[in-house]
């Protein structure tokens, strides 16, 4: 059991990295990038070639390779894909992104094939630890570890930085915003390189855990972080945390004690019935507005 | 009198509605004009359009001579005039304080603990709401916490679209009596209203803006006594 809990808020602890990424962009741009899951998966192929034989750079490197290819790959689909539309319908925006998805996941069939490459295991050297006699795997403690770490960070900057408040700002109304001298391009282009950066984290070790990469890696995970971000509330960042963390265990529990097979069915389901008594998510927002 | 701002032959458009046809006026140093006109004028178009949020397609926006056509809509509050919006659009999930910081986002930190004392003198009841988010404040208070916000900027020039909207009377003469005070303390004011009576009889001088023209112009009195005015604005 606990084990299984462990296992659960590990996998949940991955699946709030991604939805932090889907949240935040989210609460600034109102839109829901589907092509986020993608990502994941491009910064999992940077790793996994930073790590080859060929470049051979150390885990930590090809980490941090792999954030800088992303934070500009984020910044450069905003700009490109989705800045042009910034006035159009959700409708659009919406096809747009999952084209944008598309456009990702065959670009990397074209360069890399539809073969799985096996990611090299970054923790060859950590040895699982024992807890009240759980066995628990390094990338399970490192995965719980980062969530948090993350999750204070992104806490302390939308609290405590003015940069991190004029974002809020800008989520809440961008016209107001501008008026105050937000620059809103640069707040939204920031967004997105942070969902991004996380983005890759979250490939490096989702990578880690269930070591086959494909060009389809990203994608259940990124509907799965998705649920957990409309879960825990979309546009509430510890909704992510929440919510990820809550699908997690769920999944794993499902899987483990009622069946694997049915595990995904279960987790969408009480995602459906948390929606039915509380339509904004668990901390979704519940303020409103006075005339 | 130095003029403050000047604008010519605005035309704005909201694709292909013209929303405004080839409106001029001018606003002096020290002075509080008022835009009067009926719902649809044009009078927040015209104060968006100063405030950058809008772009004119044709016409000319001097601020203390300088045109600020080509500036980023961001940027103009760093020229020295502040829109306080119609519909107040504080930042709901912010608290006060955080409200207000945000009006001094171009202002360096040092100075924003002086500025933050003033608008509290001007608005005590902000002071004791610092801490609560804007979102719970009372419609009143909401007003008082986006006239404040303006402020946190230091504007020279200050833009108010309809202040009074949905006050009870005696907030109303509250933040009149607080619009002329900002006026007395220096500030240069443009304020946009529906309620005319209360605008005119603090205005020194007055547009009066009909289907996104201007077909009148004086002073506050003068346009308090029209009879045109009185029939349309002032209920007979
Ligand atoms: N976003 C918009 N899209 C299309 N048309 C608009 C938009 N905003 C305003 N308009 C139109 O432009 C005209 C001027 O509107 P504006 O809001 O400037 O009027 P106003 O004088 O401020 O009225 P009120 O007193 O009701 O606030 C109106 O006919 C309005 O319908
Ligand atoms: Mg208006």
């Amino acid at each position: 059991m606990l084990v299984h809990l462990i296992n659960g808020i590990s996998l949940g602890s991955i699946y709030a990295i991604i939805a932090l990424g889907y949240t935040m962009v989210y609460g600034i741009a109102k839109m829901l990038n589907f092509a986020h899951g993608d990502v994941i998966m491009i910064g999992g192929y940077v790793a996994f070639f930073a790590m080859s034989e060929g470049a051979g750079l150390p885990a930590p490197l090809a980490l941090l390779l792999a954030i800088i290819v992303c934070t500009i790959l984020g910044i450069t689909i905003e700009r490109l894909a989705y800045k042009p539309l910034r006035s159009a319908t959700s409708l659009a925006v919406l096809i747009t992104a999952i084209g944008m998805s598309y456009f990702l996941q065959n670009s990397a069939l074209l360069l890399w094939g539809a073969n799985p490459k096996a990611f090299p295991d970054m923790f060859k050297n950590a040895e699982a630890i024992e807890f009240f006699g759980a066995k628990i795997s390094p990338v399970a403690l490192v995965a719980i570890f980062a969530n948090i770490v993350i999750m204070v960070i992104l806490t302390l900057f939308t609290t405590r930085t003015k940069v991190g408040k004029a974002m809020r700002a800008v989520s809440e109304d961008k016209g107001a915003a501008t008026l105050m001298g937000i620059n809103v391009n640069f707040t939204i282009s920031l967004t997105f390189a942070i969902g991004s950066g996380l983005a890759a984290v979250a490939g490096v070790l989702l990578c880690s855990a269930y070591p086959t990469l494909m060009p389809t890696t990203g994608s259940l995970p990124g509907i799965k972080a998705f649920t957990a971000a409309v879960f825990g509330g979309i546009g509430s960042i510890p909704g992510a945390m929440i919510g990820g963390i809550l699908l997690g265990v769920i999944e794993i529990l499902a899987r483990a004690y009622i069946s694997s097979e049915l595990a995904d069915a279960i987790v969408f389901g009480v995602l459906i019935v948390v929606l039915i008594f509380r339509p904004t998510g668990l901390l979704g927002k519940q303020i409103h507005e006075k005339v | 009198m130095k003029t403050v701002l000047k604008c010519e032959n605005l035309h704005v458009y909201y694709g292909s509605i013209h929303a405004i046809k080839g409106v001029s006026f001018e606003v002096g140093e020290g002075e509080i004009v008022t835009l009067i006109g009926a719902n649809g004028a044009g009078k927040s178009t015209t104060l968006n359009t100063v405030g950058g949020l809008l772009k004119p397609r044709e016409g000319s926006i001097e601020f203390e001579g300088k045109s600020i056509l080509g500036v980023a809509p961001h940027k103009v509050v760093s020229e020295g005039m502040a829109l306080c919006p119609e519909g107040r659009r504080v930042f709901a999930q912010l608290s006060v304080k955080e409200n207000l910081e945000m009006g001094a986002y171009t202002r360096p930190a040092s100075e924003i603990p002086e500025t933050l004392e003033m608008v509290y003198e001007h608005f005590p009841r902000l002071k004791e709401r610092q801490g609560q988010m804007a979102g719970t404040l009372s419609g009143g208070e909401q007003q008082m916490l986006a006239m404040g916000r303006a402020l946190m900027s230091k504007p020279r020039l200050m833009m108010l679209d309809e202040p009074s909207m949905g006050l009870a009377p005696i907030l109303v003469d509250q933040i009149f009596e607080i619009i002329e005070a900002l006026n007395k303390a220096g500030t240069t004011i443009l304020l946009v209203e529906q309620n005319a009576q209360m605008a005119l009889s603090i205005a020194d001088r007055a547009y009066v803006l009909e289907t996104g023209r201007i077909v009148n112009s004086g002073t506050g009195k003068d346009l308090l006594n029209d009879d045109s005015v009185k029939k349309a604005y002032l209920g007979g």
